[in-house]
């Protein structure tokens, strides 16, 4: 009997089994089609009772009957859509991943390198600790703040590798539910779709700061600094170190100043999410400029950090939660309450990612050719804002101001157009772009700047 | 700027209000921690607590000032200590995780080779997965877990969604359940791994136990068993290991799975397997799987939650599978849908490289074949660890019956140690467990076996 379980059990999943005798018999009850194993020798399976039970379960109904189709993500599900369009002009300008000028995923240089290293290797793959790659998280924190920072030197960054910027949020959502309960958090309007969602299901409520002025295609800095004073002290403040996702609109040295006043007169407590470190400007020191003018001032803050975008490792998931503390000691504290969080959630994170990054990042001559892998790819979207702004002034002969595309910084631009005129570069154009009106410029190339001017021009001026 | 719905008030009830200060939100925070919760209906007492006086000790600096160091997790910190303790001879039995005969962890040949050639695939790009993750990876899983023949599978009854390993389809099966189904009570055997009730406690479902270990036997407790769940409230969900119960190695036979399939099936109870160790337990992907097949078999609905950290020894890779069989393809593509939002949240979509391993070996007849046999091995090596030990506390007269340890399947034997034998054995001799007496028998070795002997004869003869 046990050599004839093995000898099912050998077969792989995708090979049938029909052509076995052990298995037999089709029974038909009403809708529900069920079968059974009368393996040759099995005595466990009464057949009988088999079948009355089976009618039993069949006639009940689902336990999930009352579960609604819930809608697909505004953002995931525009790829979807855009996959299932056959149309030969079709562009998808929809979720912020990087495309080559012949619109090809690109995976760097240096990550295939990274790669062939570790495969040579052959490491292991135990659990990470529960805080990730201790080694990743070494690197990261370095990155961001820069290896000489005192927060640094002093211990006072508490580095928890997270599932890339999403999953990084998440666990910080979590610590300020648990230990600031009833605490805010202010995100700006507009902000990246998931964020609400992270907060909403983290059970943290939130509140908007304006941010996007509709009429300047810029930033309502007034506004911002108004309704950051306005929230109750001790708010946690979210804040796009750079890049602005979805406007590409980022504060000037300047005002990212005051806006550091208003948040330490208020007590609040900054919170940066870094998912385009190095991709905004080319420069990686450029673009954590604001994390580290905050952290200069001695303030404690959060960083959510994602190596989505910048080293392509989209689908790896690597990220980190980083919580700068006045003291080694809280840093340790918070630490481990990190940790404490993530078991419940996975465990202990992903080692691939975090193993490609640490090879990267900790390597001089990589680290160096990551850098100018990471100048041409914020080089090209630069070049692609030029060629847009071109030729949107070129065709537009209306005298409208398209500059705010060469102003605005990173992967995405905020072209001002509104949910209609959106749908219709998607209905009439085949242009997949979010409701909101941002477009993914590294979704674009030099070749379709023209045509993409066409149905911007259209939708701007014949929609309303 | 817009107040949101502060989701905090509508769930946390007894929650203060939010805060007009933060040195408050500490103060409360500390309050309930520490203070004993009829005293906090006395207004006068909490008036007297919450006032900051300059002689309260309280220290405002830091706003994590508040945040206590977390301990080790019990089971990831028996590692922390193992690996602090410099004695040659130390033995670390506290994770689960495999070990050679030379004690060392291993990275299967097929998984180095699927690996290879992932990385010589010039054509692989890192884009995010969609968020259910890596299609092939799920229809494969779910062969897997359910047999190629299922039916459920072929009438697309099942949604399967990549996670991370299997703690993240634990938590995501427990978050979707906490929204949608009408029973939010899960039961859980007694004892289980220790990560199970923060799991779902987090994910928002009420955690109960029903008996399952009896120390008197060290065997299953099969008349508690059905006493508590026969009085479970009608559609609770229960929590059910599918093979190689953590930490005790008890499993029913096949017998007792069909009563407790009957009792089930006959009070509504909702059934969430978690299946950690396919193929690891018997040798036999098959066999393992056969108590989740039954289930399935009768046309009800089920969740299983899949790890290959074991099987396939991806630990660090985090590569797993929620598999949700309900009554009707419609609804399981309605319960895909709700997955999805509870996904995006947490972060965004799965790490892509160890779903490829994985799809790369099932969907390939030879790797396959070479899987089963290298499973089958490492499933050898802990059978014959189970008998050397035994031989070899039977060798030294150790008082008691130690025949349970060639009774329990899988990694873990509950040896029926207590704690302070445990301490003892941990301070005498450099043997790492977990306190409840558990030990990973994927971390002994024929050299190793006589050392393991002689600490549990000591602890035996000399601590009660």
């Amino acid at each position: 009997m046990a050599s004839t379980m093995l000898s099912v059990a050998s077969a792989s999943p995708f090979a049938s089994l029909s052509p076995l005798e052990n298995v037999k018999g089709k029974l038909k009850l009403g809708s529900a089609s069920l079968s059974f194993n009368k393996a040759k020798g099995n005595p466990f399976i009464n057949a009988k009772s088999f079948c009355r039970i089976s009618m039993v379960a069949a006639v009940n109904a689902s336990r999930f009957e009352s579960v609604t189709m819930a809608p697909p993500d505004p953002i995931l599900g525009v790829s979807e859509a855009f996959r299932a369009d056959t149309h030969e002009s079709k562009l998808n300008l929809g979720v912020g991943a990087y495309r080559t000028e012949e619109l090809q995923p690109y995976v760097l240089d240096v990550v295939k390198k990274a790669e062939n290293l570790m495969v040579e290797r052959g490491e292991n793959k135990e659990y990470l600790p529960i805080e990730g790659l201790a080694a990743f998280n070494k690197v990261t924190a370095e990155l961001l703040f820069g290896a000489d920072n005192p927060v640094i030197k002093q211990q006072r960054v508490a580095t928890v590798q997270g599932l890339s910027g999403t999953g990084s949020l998440r666990l910080a959502a979590a610590l300020i539910e648990r230990y600031f309960p009833g605490a805010k958090v202010l995100i700006s309007s507009p902000t990246w779709g998931n964020h609400k969602n992270i907060f909403n299901d983290s059970r943290v409520p939130w509140s908007e700061y304006r941010y996007y002025d509709p009429k300047t295609v810029g930033l309502d800095f007034e506004g911002m600094i108004a309704d950051i004073k306005a929230a109750p002290e001790g708010s946690f403040v979210l804040l796009h170190g750079c890049a602005h996702n979805p406007t590409g609109i980022d504060p000037t040295p300047e005002q990212w100043e005051k806006i550091a006043n208003v948040i330490q007169a208020k007590s609040h407590i900054p919170f940066f999410d870094v998912a385009y470190q190095g991709f905004a400007s080319g420069s990686l020191d450029t673009d954590a400029a604001s994390v580290r003018l905050f952290t200069a001032r001695g303030m404690e803050l959060l960083v959510a950090q994602s190596y989505s975008k910048n080293l392509g490792l989209y689908a790896e998931r690597i990220g980190a939660i980083n919580v700068v503390c006045s003291s080694a000691d809280a840093a340790a504290r918070v630490k481990s309450q990190l940790k404490r969080l993530a078991r419940p959630m996975y465990s202990n994170p992903p080692i691939h990612g975090a193993r490609i990054v640490a090879n990267v990042v900790g390597d001089p001559a990589l680290f160096n050719e990551w850098k100018a892998e990471m100048e041409m790819m914020a080089g090209r979207i630069k070049n692609v804002r030029q060629k847009l702004y071109d030729s949107l002034s070129a065709k537009d002969k209306s005298g409208k101001d398209w500059s705010f595309i060469l102003k605005q910084i990173g992967m995405f631009s905020f072209t001002g157009l509104n949910i209609d005129q959106s749908a219709n570069m998607t209905s009439k154009w085949h242009v997949y772009m979010t409701k909101d009106g941002r477009i993914s410029l590294a979704g674009l190339s030099l070749a379709k700047c023209d045509y993409l001017a066409d149905a911007i021009v259209d939708s701007f001026h014949n929609v309303s | 700027m817009r107040p949101q719905v502060t989701s905090t008030e509508a769930h946390c009830i007894g929650t203060p209000r939010a805060f007009s200060s933060s040195i408050d939100r500490r103060l409360n925070t500390l309050v309930r921690h520490l203070v004993a919760p009829s005293l906090l209906l006395d207004s006068q007492i909490r008036n007297d607590i919450m006032s900051a006086s300059p002689t309260s000790g309280f220290h405002a600096d830091s706003v994590f000032a508040h945040i206590d160091r977390a301990p080790e997790d019990p089971i990831l910190g028996v590692t922390v200590a193992y690996n602090k303790d410099p004695s040659p001879i130390k033995l670390n039995l506290g994770v689960g995780a495999y070990r050679t005969e030379e004690g060392k962890p291993l990275v299967l040949n097929v998984v180095r080779q699927a690996e290879q050639q992932l990385v010589n695939d010039r054509s692989r790009v890192k884009e995010y997965l969609p968020i259910v993750g890596l299609a092939d990876f799920n229809k494969l899983s779910a062969k897997l877990i359910l047999g190629a023949d299922s039916p459920a599978v072929q009438e697309n009854r099942v949604t399967t969604v990549q996670c991370l390993s299997g703690t993240g389809s634990l938590r995501v099966g427990g978050e979707f359940l906490a929204r949608h189904y009408h029973q939010l009570t899960i039961y859980i055997p007694l004892p289980t791994w220790g990560n199970h009730p923060k799991v779902f406690t987090l994910a928002g479902l009420s955690v109960k136990t029903y008996r399952y270990y009896d120390p008197a036997t060290r065997g299953l407790n099969f008349q508690g068993l059905l006493e508590d769940l026969g009085s479970a409230p009608s559609g609770a969900i229960v929590l059910l290991h599918a093979c190689a119960h953590n930490p005790t190695g008890v499993d029913p036979t096949i017998q007792q799975w069909e009563q407790i399939r009957q009792l089930m099936r006959s009070k509504s109870l909702l059934p969430f397997f978690d299946s950690a160790y396919q193929g690891f337990a018997s040798g036999s992907l098959d066999a393992d799987a056969q108590p989740v097949r039954m289930f399935v078999a009768d046309g009800g609905e089920c969740l299983v939650a899949q790890s290959y950290a074991k099987n396939m020894g991806l630990y660090g890779e985090r590569v797993g599978a929620l598999s949700i069989v309900c009554k009707t393809a419609d609804v399981a593509s309605r319960v895909e849908s709700q997955l999805k939002l509870v996904i995006r949240p947490m972060y965004s979509n799965p790490p892509i490289h160890g779903a490829s391993i994985v799809a790369t070996i099932l969907k390939d007849r030879d790797m396959y074949n070479e899987w089963t046999i290298e499973l089958k091995e490492m499933a050898d090596r802990i059978i014959s660890m189970r008998q050397k030990l035994f031989d070899a506390l039977r060798a030294r007269g150790t008082p008691g019956d130690w025949s349970h340890i060639i009774k329990q399947i899988g990694m873990f034997t509950f040896t029926g140690l207590n704690s302070e034998q445990v301490a003892f054995m941990t301070r005498e001799y450099h043997i790492y467990m977990t306190s409840d007496g558990r030990i990973s028998m994927a971390g002994l070795s024929s050299k190793t076996v006589p050392h393991l002997a002689d600490a549990i004869h000591a602890a035996v003869t000399r601590v009660v």
